[in-house]
């Protein structure tokens, strides 16, 4: 294939476009994705609808190009809370150790060893079918690898001198772990987040399709898809395309986090 | 090895019981009456009456969580709302569909992912290695459901070779096992390049190599053996990600399996039914993984039992 660096760059084109679709979705989509044009019912491509109409007279290409906004949101925010969560609580094991690592690390084990898309569906079900759920579930299910992540870096650097001078200069706990240990602890971050995007717009399609995440009127590219699904011998598009931007997206954040993970640890390199 | 396999063997209950907590709680964390919840709305005072007892609703939680946990063990998940049939009787006609699809899966992960991951190996930066490469990076970019969705359009709508659903025939098995085991298959073929790629620059290759054996049998009786381990675990693992996957490929070809069953339960508020499916569920998936663990400690026999 590429080199490395060509890859991170691919992928990172790839990311930027779907962002800039996202924000600019309503001077890009030719139509409201909401508006039900009652006289266009399940049209083929046309000029004024490119990627043709559904069930209710909307238009196709609208509609994917206002689910970036979904995807990108759901990756964004979910990614967010599971960093945030593994952040502070592999600080806390890392930095304090003793019984207080081993409980949490105990924890994130039995967390870990569950299968991530059951426990996802099983928090989905307690909080109602709903985005708002898919995202509070993909948090609470990836907080554990942050954490592991954060906690073995802290291990690593606390016995650096750089900490140890620190501390001899009357530094607090927390100004230490603020100023010299996140620092350190960034780089790995940044790679599984790339990677918990892709996962997480894998997922939220998922959940989507199954009447789990978006409920209608909301473009997600899931749920496009599970219409499409019932109208596959008509529209066929409407169940190529959907699925297309999802890989595209999704490949976008593989591409981009592999490759940064292999440019920052070059044992991996192969 | 016999207290490994115990030590093994005891570390998948903290699993279940956190498994068996979640489902317990989701009665008592979901929005609404708990006695309706398993009862369903429309239930007769005379049922909610007897729910309440039998599932023990009007004691301390603790109890009421034992008492779960006990009746679980027996395998009694109470009754359908939806579908007035007891819930183990579901389980029961669910299973074997949901086993079949993720074991044909497996199949067809090992019979791409195998070749695939040591051929990319053996010719390390070659062509077909990049080709192999970017095609693992497709695989595992594309949701299961979309390429089951791709698969039906292609080989049940345009060229109507194979059937679109349901259950029974092979023919209708195809489809579903060939989506969700391509994904499978984008994995191991990972694991098996860098394993394979790992064990070539061993000293017992180069010792291989150095009296004089062809580099047929240097790589397929020395590296492959070896590089085979790393494989178990991953089928392992994969086993446990093909029958969460199964929930939307169940979904796309409408085979009535567990995931299906969990799937239309949530929907429909059907919480016995979403309680039994995801307990079960999660035990296929810690069941496969500990098998996994079994075989390779009897496979590797340098990995130490402590």
């Amino acid at each position: 294939m590429f080199s490395k660096r060509k890859s991170a760059y691919v992928g990172l084109v790839i990311i930027l476009g779907f962002i800039v679709i996202a924000l600019f979705a309503p001077w890009i989509a030719p139509h409201d994705y909401r508006v039900q044009d009652r006289s266009s019912i399940m049209e083929s491509p046309s000029l004024e609808y490119p990627l043709g109409t559904d069930r209710v007279g909307r238009c196709l290409l609208s509609r994917i190009i206002y689910g970036a906004r979904i995807s990108l949101t759901v990756g964004l925010v979910s990614v967010g809370i599971g960093a945030s969560l593994g952040l502070l609580i592999g600080s806390i094991s890392g930095y304090m150790g003793g019984w207080v690592d081993r409980v949490i690390m105990g924890f994130v084990d039995i967390v870990w060893s569950f299968p991530t898309m059951l426990l996802a569906i099983a928090l989905t079900a307690i909080l109602q079918p709903g985005l708002q759920s898919v995202i509070i579930a993909l948090g609470l299910v990836s907080w554990p690898e942050y954490a592991r992540i954060i906690r073995s870096q802290f291990l690593a650097v606390k016995q650096k001198e750089f900490v140890e001078a620190a501390r001899s200069v009357g530094a607090s706990d927390f100004r230490i772990i603020k100023n010299h240990l996140l620092p350190n602890s960034i780089a790995p971050i940044i790679v599984v987040g790339t990677l918990g995007m892709a996962t997480a717009v894998l997922v939220e399609a998922t959940f989507s399709y199954l009447g789990l995440g978006a409920q209608p009127p909301e473009p997600s590219w899931g749920s496009i898809l599970s219409m499409g699904k019932d109208f596959i011998y008509h529209q066929p598009l409407m169940s190529i395309a959907p699925g297309l931007a999802i890989m595209i997206m999704v490949l976008g954040f593989n591409l981009f986090g592999d490759a940064i993970r292999d440019i920052m640890d070059p044992r991996l390199k192969n | 090895m016999a207290a490994y396999l115990v030590k093994r063997i005891l570390g998948i209950i903290p699993i279940l019981v956190v498994a068996s907590l979640i489902v317990f709680f989701m009665l008592q964390l979901t929005p609404g009456d708990p006695v309706l919840l398993l009862a369903g709305e429309r239930a007769t005072p005379e049922r909610i009456e007897r729910i309440t007892a039998e599932w023990g609703l009007d004691q301390p939680l603790y109890v009421q969580y034992f008492a779960f946990a006990g009746r679980i063990i027996q395998g009694d998940f109470g009754q359908s709302i939806t579908r007035n049939r007891p819930v183990s009787d579901l389980l029961k006609t669910s299973l074997p569909i949901t086993l079949e699809l993720s074991l044909a899966a497996l199949f067809v992960s090992m019979v791409i992912g195998v070749p695939a991951g040591i051929i990319s190996a053996v010719r390390h930066g070659s062509l077909i290695d990049q080709a192999a490469l970017f095609g693992s990076l497709i695989g595992v970019s594309i949701p299961a459901f979309w390429f089951g969705i791709l698969l039906m359009l292609a080989f049940a709508v345009r060229m109507p070779i194979l059937p679109t659903s349901g259950y029974g025939t092979f023919a209708q098995l195809i489809l579903p096992a060939v989506a969700l085991g391509t994904a499978g298959a984008a994995r191991i073929s990972r694991v098996m390049r860098s394993s394979m790629l790992e064990v070539m620059q061993q000293d017992y290759i180069r010792t291989a190599r150095a009296k004089g054996l062809s580099e047929k049998i240097v790589i397929y009786k020395h590296g492959l053996r070896n590089a085979l381990l790393p494989v178990i675990t991953i089928m392992g693992l994969s086993l446990g990600w093909l029958l969460a996957g199964s929930v939307a490929l169940e979904m796309v070809f409408a085979r009535p399996g567990m995931g299906q069953l969990l799937v239309r339960g949530i929907l429909m508020r059907d919480y016995p039914v979403v309680q039994g499916m995801l307990i079960f569920l999660v035990i296929c998936v810690v069941v496969a993984n500990l098998v996994a663990d079994i075989l390779i400690a009897m496979a590797n026999p340098r990995i130490k039992f402590d």
